[in-house]
């Protein structure tokens, strides 16, 4: 991993896009497509990432009750949907996590 | 200034966690903060973090930036007839700040005020004030992450996990993006296995292609500023 080139190549994407119209400014519309479309890049991206971190945490499936991930991502879902408050999710999912893995491991 | 006082409580527990995360993984202390300093998107130093504690390449990582960060060109297109009058110096920082939060603030005081004749020391002063609190809560994330020893041994992987559902779960408010994020889920698991995470942007496409199917069929959403569905909820959660 190299830590120089990624953060050139983050820092030169992330600028790039916000600071590309701006450079060469007049009016511009987009159409109404990518416009939605870019509406679910967070939720797509992130998901793809949760799902294999909770369903094989070692690289390979682990579908079972003992998996403490499942437990914990479940509440984290259940505490999340209800109150919709961060920090109140992190906990809640991290000591389920913790009392599912002290139970069975 | 308080108009993003609530943007900015919201995004403390974010940079706090950014913080503590990016610590546990193989970049350095500095590395963790030069993100914050110089690419300064939340959800995509998120991303990248997580990606690199699967120890994805950074190409991979750079590119998976850009389709997270594309977004912004929205709010540029949209802030873009208020910048006009300014000079390219005043319009590159003015685009370094452009964020999720500062956009949001922005075009709430573009529909107050109209843009004459401060907008842009407005909107200077609170990106900038979002800009240091970021930093700041990087900071404090990397210490505490520091002075917890062996925090990924116990389950950070984990932490990421439930913050991402933090995150994520407000978002899904119908049909569209209950389905986004159940594809998206379910192919990344069936195609964990392609080189260099290519299963993972293969994943987010198609799960996008199909919430579009799905919001097609059913009532459009109105697009109210823009903003994304993440913006809503977490202005929603926080006040």
């Amino acid at each position: 991993m190299n830590e120089v080139w990624m953060l050139l190549g983050m820092f030169i994407v992330t600028f790039g896009v916000r600071y590309i119209l701006f450079a060469f400014a007049d009016n511009i519309e987009f159409p109404d497509t990518l416009k939605r479309a870019l509406n679910y890049v967070p939720i797509a991206v992130l998901t793809a990432i949760i799902f294999p971190a909770v369903f094989m945490p070692k690289g390979e499936y682990y579908f079972a009750i003992e998996n403490p991930y499942i437990f914990g991502a479940i509440v984290a879902v259940v505490v999340s949907a209800w109150k919709k408050h961060m920090l109140l999710t992190v906990v809640s999912g991290l000591a389920a996590f913790g009392a599912w893995k002290y139970l069975f491991v | 200034m308080k108009d993003c006082a609530p943007l900015i409580l919201a995004a403390i527990p974010f940079g706090v966690i950014y913080g503590a995360l990016g610590q546990s993984t193989a970049l350095s202390f500095w590395a963790v903060l030069a993100m914050s300093v110089f690419v300064f998107a939340g959800s995509a130093q998120f991303i990248a973090v997580g990606l690199i504690a699967s120890s994805t390449s950074w190409p991979i990582i750079v590119l998976t930036t850009f389709f997270v960060n594309f977004r912004h060109i929205l709010y540029s297109a949209n802030l873009l007839p208020h910048v006009k009058d300014y000079g390219q110096k005043v319009r590159a920082p003015m685009a370094f700040l452009l964020t999720d939060e500062s956009f949001a603030v922005a075009s709430n005081y573009l529909k107050l005020h109209g843009d004459k004749p401060n907008f842009n020391w407005y909107y200077f002063g609170a990106a900038l004030f979002m800009y240091l609190n970021w930093q700041l809560c990087t900071l404090v994330g990397l210490y505490i992450g520091q002075s917890v020893p062996d925090m990924a041994n116990w389950g950070l992987d984990m932490a990421m996990v439930v913050a991402f559902i933090g995150i994520v779960v407000p978002c899904l408010h119908n049909r569209a993006t209950l389905a986004c994020a159940l594809v998206a889920g379910g192919l990344s698991l069936i195609t964990y296995d392609w080189p260099h995470k290519t299963g993972l942007l293969f994943s987010a496409v198609s799960a996008i292609l199909v919430a579009m199917h799905l919001e097609k069929k059913s009532a459009p959403i109105v697009d109210q500023n823009n903003a994304s569905p993440m913006d809503k909820d977490q202005q929603e959660n926080k006040s």
